[in-house]
């Protein structure tokens, strides 16, 4: 088998705390270097100078027709990674050999202009892709079918809904048929029909022996497209398995404990503030914090974080989805009306917000908690779909009489009765 | 590309680069429809949701004109080598036009662009580049305008003018893309430049032979003057379209090394500045 891609203790590093120019913020950094334990984790290079790795010794290869997953928190360097690959930065050290083209999903819709129209757009994003007109123009109807605006074709695209766009600048990007395909987060965005689409458009791009590079938080998507993976942390590679095992080393990474999640200052985007997520734990009915709860016993969820400025219409809660990334439920703080109102607006300090989820409801397996912080219709803080996982112990539940596993999330106890009609001795 | 995705696929490789970073024309040149489509789709958006659109391109340099008839003939009555000076400050409009027009978008071409930049890989020479030669349509525009002021005026140019004014025009276009090379990867790292432009063109317009003749400049500064490329580019266009100064002289070669030089070390900066252009953004 040929290499496709082969990545040779690649390592990026960038500045921070250093303003562009000549001028520093000197004394405000000085000042927040000051607040113990708080801001980046520093290496020293020269005086005055921080960095901060993104990437750090990163190697691994890569055969002709495969289909790596990249998995890892926000922060973890799959990103910086992406744009190594695709040549977009230039790593601080190390070297990468790529055989062929490289396109990428993560640059879709570049170069659009709102004032020109569907058809221009194709063109100039085709050009901008790397295509040749000759090739654009043999592909143009296919990507029009592809992204079914047809009929909006030579309308500005300013005009189009956003999910139209999106659809166009996809269809793009999916029919440049390069050796290798990188394919970005994507998936979060558009309806679910576009998604099967995407999903479809990925799996015959592999199917014709193309190498493709998937980075998802979608644990679900990972596991369905891909059957190898590597988990990033903090800008290293620390594990490459097959996807099944890589996905649970992720899930259970990032918890100093079991049971519980904690976050780092460096961890959390900045486009989180004011919001400043602490940790997440779960409770079992003794008090303990536990990564294995009981079917049978309830277990309490306690969210802990700082909020540095008020925050008004703040809602801050949990999600829970199976590993296979299927929701069971969506839960918020404030969902009780009386209580959003006394919460209205939160000013700065530090926070807990706890509930229970009642014993007799979840079945056996591993369930995720996700997280978010928002303002309804004004700002998602933060939101972390795959916060914390942990186990469901099934003794004494419901049916345990019969050793089979039992289907669906859910294993409530039920008050069944039973009603005789009509019996023969 | 189509022969590289049909044939066996070339390897890349990427890796750190140091010194001075090759300059890799042959990248620009398998980008190169992607010029003629940045080219294009400037010139679609330049007048999109204007009311007067492309009319735009004649009444900058032809207000500029009227302008400088009134301060420069009427009030100040400059010497214009005895040439009618509407035609004689229209000829200089037309490459100084191009020239700061040039500056002002290739400036900004990288900033304005910031998406592609940080999202995908391309020549980022493309932007300037294409920034730069969009204002040719200006130019050729409002070189209609003049063809019809040289009817008005009775100008009759030499048969020189047919090899002249392209050679004067490749000069203008060396000089507006030296700079514009330098400007732009400057002002990826300090916007600075975008306050500091308006300066830059006011200063150099007064140092170059737009609304006078270089014949008020005396001998001895001669050599210092055509130290400015546009000088000579001004002098090159009067020459071959009106027939006044005395043509491609050794001032004249003084301009376009400068305009030379100026290319290439703005090609070496930018080249040298583009490793970390996704990165300071």
């Amino acid at each position: 088998m040929t290499i496709a891609i082969k990545v040779d203790n690649i390592s990026k590093r960038y500045k921070i705390g250093l303003a562009p120019g000549k001028f520093r913020y000197g004394m405000l950094r000085d000042q927040i270097a000051a607040i113990p334990g708080r801001f980046f984790k520093r290496s020293q290079g020269q005086a005055g100078v921080d960095y901060i790795w993104a990437l750090k010794d990163v190697s691994f290869e890569l055969q002709e027709g495969h289909v790596l997953g990249i998995i890892g928190r926000n922060g973890a360097g799959k990103s910086t990674l992406l744009k190594v690959l695709s040549r977009v930065t230039e790593p601080t050290k190390g070297t990468v050999s790529v055989r062929g083209r490289v396109g990428s999903l993560l640059e879709v819709g570049t170069g659009f202009h709102p004032e020109l129209t569907g058809r221009e757009n194709i063109y100039l994003n085709g050009a901008i892709l790397g295509m040749k007109r000759a090739e654009i123009e043999t592909k143009f109807d296919e990507i029009v079918d592809f992204s079914e605006v047809s009929q909006f074709i030579d309308t500005p695209v300013k005009r189009y809904s956003s999910g139209m766009y999106l659809r166009l600048a996809f269809a793009v990007a999916a029919h440049l048929e390069p050796e290798i395909l990188v394919v970005d987060e994507v998936l979060a965005v558009g309806d679910a029909e576009f998604q099967r689409k995407c999903l479809g458009k990925m799996n015959d791009v592999a199917a014709q022996g193309r190498t493709v590079l998937f980075v998802s938080h979608n644990m679900s998507a990972i596991l369905r497209l891909t059957q190898e993976a590597i988990v990033m942390q903090k800008g290293q590679l620390t594990m490459r398995a097959p996807t099944n095992e890589a996905v649970d080393y992720y899930l259970a990474s990032g918890q100093s404990q079991a049971g519980e999640r904690t976050w780092d200052v460096d961890e959390v985007p900045a486009s989180a503030a004011p919001f400043q997520p602490v940790s997440l734990k779960i409770y079992n009915p003794r008090g303990l914090i536990a990564d294995t709860v009981r079917s049978t016993e309830p277990l309490t969820i306690e969210m802990d974080y700082k909020l540095s400025a008020p925050v008004t219409g703040l809602r801050v809660g949990v999600y829970l989805s199976t590993v296979r990334g299927e929701y069971i439920f969506t839960s918020f703080d404030v969902d009780d009306a009386a209580l959003y109102e006394q919460h209205s607006t939160r000013l700065p300090g530090h926070y807990v917000s706890r509930c229970t989820l009642p014993g007799d409801m979840l079945n056996e397996g591993r369930y995720i908690l996700g997280v978010n912080a928002s303002s309804f219709g004004i700002k998602r803080y933060f939101m972390d779909e795959n916060a914390l996982g942990f186990s469901v112990d099934p003794s004494a539940a419901p049916g345990m009489q019969w050793a089979e596993p039992r289907q669906g999330p859910l294993r409530p106890r039920l008050d069944w009765t039973i009603e005789t009609i009509d019996s023969k001795k | 590309m189509t022969e590289i995705t049909k044939s066996e696929p070339t390897t890349i490789y990427i890796r750190p680069t140091s010194g001075f970073a090759a300059l890799n024309l042959r990248d620009l040149w398998l980008y190169r429809e992607l010029i003629v489509f940045m080219i294009w789709r400037d010139i679609k958006v330049r007048y999109k949701q204007t009311l007067l659109g492309a009319l735009w391109a004649v009444i900058q340099p032809v207000m500029t004109m009227l302008v400088f008839n009134f301060l420069f003939n009427n009030v100040a009555k400059v010497s214009s080598d005895g040439i009618p000076y509407p035609i004689f400050s229209f000829t200089a409009l037309l490459p100084w036009g191009l020239f700061t027009t040039a500056l002002n978008s290739a400036s900004r071409s990288l900033t304005s662009n910031h998406n592609m930049i940080t999202k995908t890989y391309f020549p980022r020479l493309v932007l300037p580049m294409a920034s730069v030669l969009g204002g040719l349509v200006d130019f050729a525009i409002a070189f209609v305008i003049l063809i019809g002021m040289m009817i008005y005026y009775r100008v009759t140019p030499s048969l020189t003018a047919l090899w002249a004014v392209p050679l004067f025009l490749l000069l203008a276009i060396i000089s507006a893309l030296g700079v514009a090379l330098w400007l732009s990867a400057i002002n990826v790292q300090y916007r600075d430049v975008g306050y500091a432009l308006p300066f830059i063109t006011q200063f150099w317009l007064f140092i170059t032979p737009v609304a006078y003749s270089s014949s008020v400049i005396s001998q001895k500064w001669q050599i210092l003057y055509a130290l400015n490329p546009m000088a000579g580019v001004v002098n090159g266009f009067r020459w071959a379209l009106l027939g006044t100064g005395s043509g491609p002289d050794v001032l004249v070669a003084i301009s376009a090394g400068i305009a030379l030089v100026i290319l290439f070390t703005g090609l070496v900066y930018f080249r040298n500045m583009e490793r970390t252009f996704a990165d300071t953004i």
